[in-house]
């Protein structure tokens, strides 16, 4: 049963996502992104991670695809991709990269088909709730918690001395 | 609903931690009242690593201490590499102090951004928990690619913060996929905890979880700046600020070692013989693509840079050899490391003068005669980096040769001391240049006193640890 709704939901994030990079508008890119966040929230509903659906909805779909919208907006990007220069391909190592990836990918296919999966943890009635992941986050990865504290910080002190108009 | 009971937090495991953070702070609020003069702002920040590395022995003499559920381990190696970070971050500021002056970079969060950068290290080398070691590179590469384009005005620092940036979130993706196939054949983001399953042969999917590894060697190896992950190196160097340089080529690496060395070795030691193979490919690799792309460059820069992948090579197998020679060995090296590098690029910066950076190895010609003492300073440095006895470089070289021998790598020593002598042929084309060639050009060099300082520093280092290793050895292996 979870099965049959996966792989809808899989098949729709894929295609989404590789719709973010075939797109040629930076909008329509945009807002397969938007597309994408809402089949990856739908896995995790699958996945009993309720919390982190609705997190994943209102965040990234939210908050950051909004962002992403205003600066596209802002930017007015319009057909801009003219003017990147591409540089020359080169078949031969295209080639070369196209194989080895074929030949990585088919190693790992192969050795994913021999493993043989244990059994599914049983997964307990409060798994995925605010609670369950509110319990977690303050008890056993506290450290980490407050680390990524420090990691926003630096990265927001980073941007804005990248962005600052005038520096004295 | 009942409360959640409040965790035991163990705030003197954390002390250099939570010291630098605050620092870090003040610095960026101490910025916002002073003027023009960052000076307030090094002395800041100088104290504050001065206190971190003071704090770091915060535990006394109950080492090793594991807190956080095992998150987090304050042990040798780890306060081992903390005074390395703290020392290379400090040598890293001396040596902005009179550069950023010169060069017009007046921005005051560049102290604060190596503090925040030095808290990620010290994270990195004190994790024992996948989601810490995360949390940590990604603290130490954000302040990099900031700081490797902190010069905005300048295209090349652009290039270089650009570059690095997109390769990394890149290669960020590779370290983030293997983490979670290992911990989605394990159950557990901790280390130890994954080293009990595998020792007790519970893990199932093993196929998948040496893919896991796999993709951990591919995103460590990128930090580190292993062949064939190193294609950003040569312009990340080249483009960043010299003293930013210096700073990326020893902590973020040596912390990035750390971390590496912490998960193979401690983490899955049970799969030895298969990441071990993997390893000393990359290794060998490294080595001779480091050298061979070493002996093509003009620019001192990237030349450092590419004598830094086949260095990374020589680290690797340290790692490699794993027990705990191995771990003394990458520490010893670590720390000759950082008073070379440091020592070199101050050189390179007095070199230089306003506008004109003077790297190609042209500009050097002649320097032997003009500035003997330089000369004969980035003589000494040479010839360590290249591995010549009785210099630091040597020793420490030896050290981790020795490692490999006791696990049965003769073969990769080999390999490791061919590659040393295919080195000396560019270390000594620098030499070459600064005795044997007519100067092209009248020096116009800035003999500031700090920089030359931090260039003592590297003196002394280089010498000390090369003469008498005997004490240092000591405090990595006790």
């Amino acid at each position: 049963m979870e099965l049959l709704i996966f792989y809808p939901l899989a098949a729709f994030t894929v295609l989404l996502a590789l719709g973010v990079v075939f797109n040629n508008s930076p909008i329509g890119s945009a807002v397969s992104l938007i597309a994408m966040m809402l089949g990856l929230s739908g896995i995790f509903i699958v996945l009993h991670a309720h919390f982190l659906a609705v997190l994943q909805i209102i965040i990234y779909a939210g908050a950051i695809m909004v962002l992403f919208m205003f600066v596209i907006m802002l930017l007015n990007l319009k057909g801009d991709d003219k003017a990147w220069k591409i540089r020359e391909r080169n078949l031969y190592l295209s080639i070369m990269t196209g194989v080895m990836v074929l030949l990585a990918l088919y190693k790992m296919i192969d050795k994913v088909l021999d493993t043989t999966f244990g059994e599914g943890a049983d997964v307990p009635d409060t798994f995925g709730t605010t609670v369950a992941v509110g319990t977690s986050l303050f008890t056993e990865y506290v450290l980490p918690f407050e680390i990524a504290s420090i990691l926003l910080l630096a990265a927001m002190v980073g941007a804005v001395v990248l962005a600052k108009t005038k520096v004295d | 609903m009942e409360p959640i009971t409040a965790p035991i937090i163990d705030f003197t495991s954390l002390a250099p931690v939570l010291v630098l953070s605050v620092f870090a702070m003040m610095v960026l609020l101490v910025d916002l009242f002073i003027g023009r003069n960052k000076s307030v702002l090094v002395f800041i920040s100088l104290v504050g690593l001065l206190c971190a590395a003071v704090s770091a022995f915060a535990k006394g003499t109950e080492i090793p201490v594991s807190s956080f559920n095992g998150a987090y381990i304050v042990d040798r190696l780890s306060i081992f590499f903390t005074m390395i970070f703290c020392m290379s971050s400090a040598l890293a500021i001396l040596l902005a102090v009179e550069y950023n002056k010169r060069e017009g970079i007046r921005v005051g969060e560049y102290y604060s951004l190596i503090l925040f950068c030095t808290v990620g290290m010290i994270v990195l080398a004190s994790a024992t928990d996948l989601i810490m070691i995360f949390l940590g590179i990604e603290i130490v590469s954000i302040c990099l690619y900031v700081l490797a384009g902190i010069r905005r005005t300048d295209p090349k620092s652009n290039e270089a913060a650009l570059k690095y940036f997109l390769l990394g979130a890149f290669a960020t993706g590779f370290l983030l996929y293997g983490m979670t196939l290992l911990y989605g054949t394990t159950g557990s983001v901790k280390l130890a905890t994954i080293a009990q399953l595998l020792n007790s042969g519970e893990v199932l999917a093993q196929p998948l979880m040496l893919l896991g590894v796999v993709l951990l060697v591919i995103g460590f190896g990128f930090k580190v700046a292993a062949v064939p992950f190193h294609m950003w190196a040569p312009d990340v160097y080249q483009g960043a600020p010299t003293p930013v340089t210096a700073f990326m080529a020893v902590g973020p690496k040596a912390a990035a070692f750390a971390a590496f060395y912490r998960l193979f070795a401690e983490g899955i030691p049970e799969l030895a013989p298969t990441w071990q193979m993997t390893l000393s490919i990359v290794a060998v690799f490294s080595m001779f693509f480091g050298n061979l792309g070493a002996i093509m460059q003009t620019n001192i820069k990237r030349l450092l840079a590419f004598s830094s992948v086949s260095h990374v090579g020589y680290i690797l197998i340290a790692v490699i050899a794993k027990d705990t020679l191995g771990s003394a060995s990458l520490m010893f090296y670590m720390l000759s490391y950082a008073f070379m590098i440091f020592g070199i690029f101050g050189i390179i910066i007095i070199l230089g003068r306003k506008g004109h950076e003077n790297l190609e190895l042209e500009h050097y010609s002649g320097l032997g005669f003009k500035h003997p003492l330089l000369a004969l300073c980035m003589t000494m440095f040479m010839l360590s980096l290249g591995g010549m006895p009785p210099l630091a470089g040597f020793v420490a070289k030896f050290y981790i040769f020795q490692a490999a021998l006791n696990e049965g790598f003769l073969w990769l020593v080999i390999i490791a001391v061919l590659n040393s002598a295919i080195s000396f042929y560019y270390y000594l084309k620098v030499i070459v240049f600064m005795y044997m060639k007519e100067p092209i050009g009248e020096f116009k060099i800035s003999l500031t006193p700090i920089t030359l300082f931090v260039v003592a520093v590297g003196i002394i280092g280089t010498l000390e640890l090369g003469i008498f290793p005997g004490p240092i050895i000591f405090l990595a292996q006790y």
